[in-house]
């Protein structure tokens, strides 16, 4: 063996080398290119929004036609309002079918389907869930409602959150699973109390998760909630929420109108990414 | 293959048997793991479980408390006689038979709560204990594992903090809390330091005078060291069960003695 450092006429180095450059070049250039794509949008978005965003946005309700400020009171209370409902109905539902899949999907035929339909509700269109509860919820009462915009959202966060409760409690390692069989703990204790608790900062997450997901939707409250121009907190009553708002206003000929939807999509652009922040920073804290 | 006792383990045969194996057959689905096991687990004796790996020991180890229940597909057919029952039948109440046979694994498995809550967890499924009555197995459980003095100032940080060897003595304090009959232990030391290896060893053999002890290891020396009573498989059969120092001064079996002195395996 020769003591030469010189490695760069060896054919498969020197191929090796290359495959590695053009490789991190390629990634960097998909990184970069989507980061690109994001500032860009938070930009316009700061932009255009910034100047709505005063005490009065979250303080005054929607303007009707034709008058003068304005702000976004009513249907930020009517969002989180429907999301919280939302996420109330959601969170168990979404945790016990994720323990059950995660628990018997290998097993019963039925957890199977069970997680095979749950994958076509992740992926189906948001509107055709409203237009389910539109004729479901909303076409018998014969009125709009909080409540019925809180369902139609409550069934797009439910598969999120049992996928994420599903794939995180898959994560959760056989043998941790065996020592507390080992003890005599019963299946339903093994799941809830050692199972579901080593991956519960994972769960919080798939909540939060769902959060982001619904406080944008859209298409699901036209049908459901439609709006309100007016404060209103009676979840049986058609109710503002910053989506839809954002649809009117943005699509308004009133100056007014725009900026408050810019600064209604800047508030929950905003809200989203701080939860995902937040998601983040819960998981680090439990992992220490 | 009969089971060929040493000369020597005749005189086991007046000691108590806590667990006796007839007959046992082992599938992984239409796989054998085990074939025709017989052997009897002495009252408070340490039996270790030797031979190279796939040789079925886990396996054994696994069907005394029905571990391989979990997995459909795994099935034990036989007689594996304990408290008078065979604890293979369709109606033994598994969690019981195993709060009675308790478990210790390879890698350590402190669950995700305080170390408190680690040992409280097991004895709360079947006992009813006050504050007071559970501090004091707590404290009485984590004494017998050697590890008092290292955590009684942090009981109520994560079992996770704690060095692997730590977490091990953690696990097995919690199998003794809720004070078994026997102490399954599944390679305990495999994935520890051996300056831990030696504590946890000192504790096995300061624990067979309570317990009726099983241990699967890879390390011959530890079986040498720490068990009375030494069975050798290999591809699913038990070659040779005796006195430890019999099978490894003088085994029966010639498979038996090219494995211990390292000629195979």
């Amino acid at each position: 063996m020769s003591q030469n450092l010189e490695i760069s006429n060896n054919d498969i180095y020197t191929r090796r080398l290359w495959q590695h450059r053009v490789g991190i070049s390629l990634s960097v250039f998909a990184m970069a290119t989507g980061i690109f794509f994001l500032l860009w949008i938070l930009s316009v978005l700061v932009i255009n929004g910034l100047g709505a965003i005063d005490l009065a946005i979250f303080t005054n309700t929607t303007p009707a036609p034709g008058s003068e400020g304005g702000g976004l009171f009513n249907p930020i209370v009517g969002s989180l309002l429907m999301v919280g409902v939302a996420i109330f109905i959601s969170t168990p539902i979404g945790i016990f079918a994720g323990v059950y899949l995660a628990e018997y999907g290998e097993e019963s035929r039925f957890a199977q389907i069970t997680r095979f339909v749950t994958d076509v509700m992740l992926s189906a269109p948001s509107i055709v869930l409203g237009l389910f509860v539109y004729a479901l919820y909303v076409a018998q009462v014969r009125h709009f409602s909080g409540w019925a915009g809180s369902f139609a959202i409550a069934l797009i966060a439910i598969p999120v959150v049992v996928r994420t409760t599903d794939n995180m409690l898959g994560l959760v390692p056989s043998s941790l699973r065996e020592a507390a069989f080992a003890l005599g703990a019963p299946r339903w204790k093994v799941a809830t109390m050692v199972r579901l608790r080593a991956v519960k900062a994972g769960v919080l997450t798939g909540i939060l998760l769902a959060v982001a997901r619904i406080s944008g939707e859209t298409a699901p409250l036209l049908f459901t909630a439609l709006n309100n121009q007016f404060y209103s907190s009676d979840m049986n009553a058609p109710m503002a929420n910053l989506p839809v708002v954002i649809f009117q206003f943005a699509m308004s000929p009133y100056d007014n109108w725009r900026e408050l939807a810019w600064g209604g999509a800047l508030i929950i652009t905003f809200s989203v990414l701080g939860l995902n922040i937040l998601s983040r920073i819960l998981v680090k804290t439990t992992k220490n | 293959m009969m089971t060929e006792q040493s000369q020597a383990s005749l005189t086991a045969e007046n000691l108590p048997v806590t667990i006796q194996v007839a007959g046992l057959n082992f599938f992984y689905g239409s796989f054998q793991g085990l074939k025709d096991i017989n052997l009897d687990i002495y009252e408070k004796k340490v039996t270790a479980f030797i031979g190279p790996s796939g040789c079925g020991k886990s396996t054994l180890l696994r069907t005394l408390n029905r571990m391989y229940d979990l997995y459909p597909g795994q099935r034990a057919v036989g007689d594996i006689r304990y408290g008078g029952r065979n604890i293979l039948d369709a109606n033994v109440d598994v969690n019981i038979l195993r709060a009675k046979i308790g478990m210790v694994f390879q890698k350590p498995t402190p669950f995700p709560m305080s170390i408190y809550e680690n040992i409280a967890f097991g004895v709360n499924l079947y006992e009813n204990l006050s504050k007071g009555e559970m501090d004091e197995r707590v404290e009485w459980a984590i004494n017998k594992a050697a590890l008092w003095n290292e955590v009684k100032d942090k009981l109520n940080k994560s079992g996770l903090s704690l060095s692997g060897g730590q977490q091990q003595r953690l696990c097995i304090a919690r199998a003794v809390a809720v004070k078994p009959d026997v102490l399954l232990l599944d390679e305990p030391t495999s994935a520890l330091d051996p300056i831990s290896t030696v504590k946890i060893e000192e504790l096995i053999s300061e624990l067979k005078e309570d317990y009726t002890i099983t241990i699967v290891t890879h390390n011959m020396q530890q079986a040498a060291r720490c068990s009375d009573f030494t069975a050798y498989m290999y591809l699913g059969e038990l070659v040779e069960f005796g006195e430890t120092d019999s099978i490894f001064i003088n085994p029966v079996k010639k498979e038996t003695q090219d494995y211990i002195t390292g000629r195979f395996g």
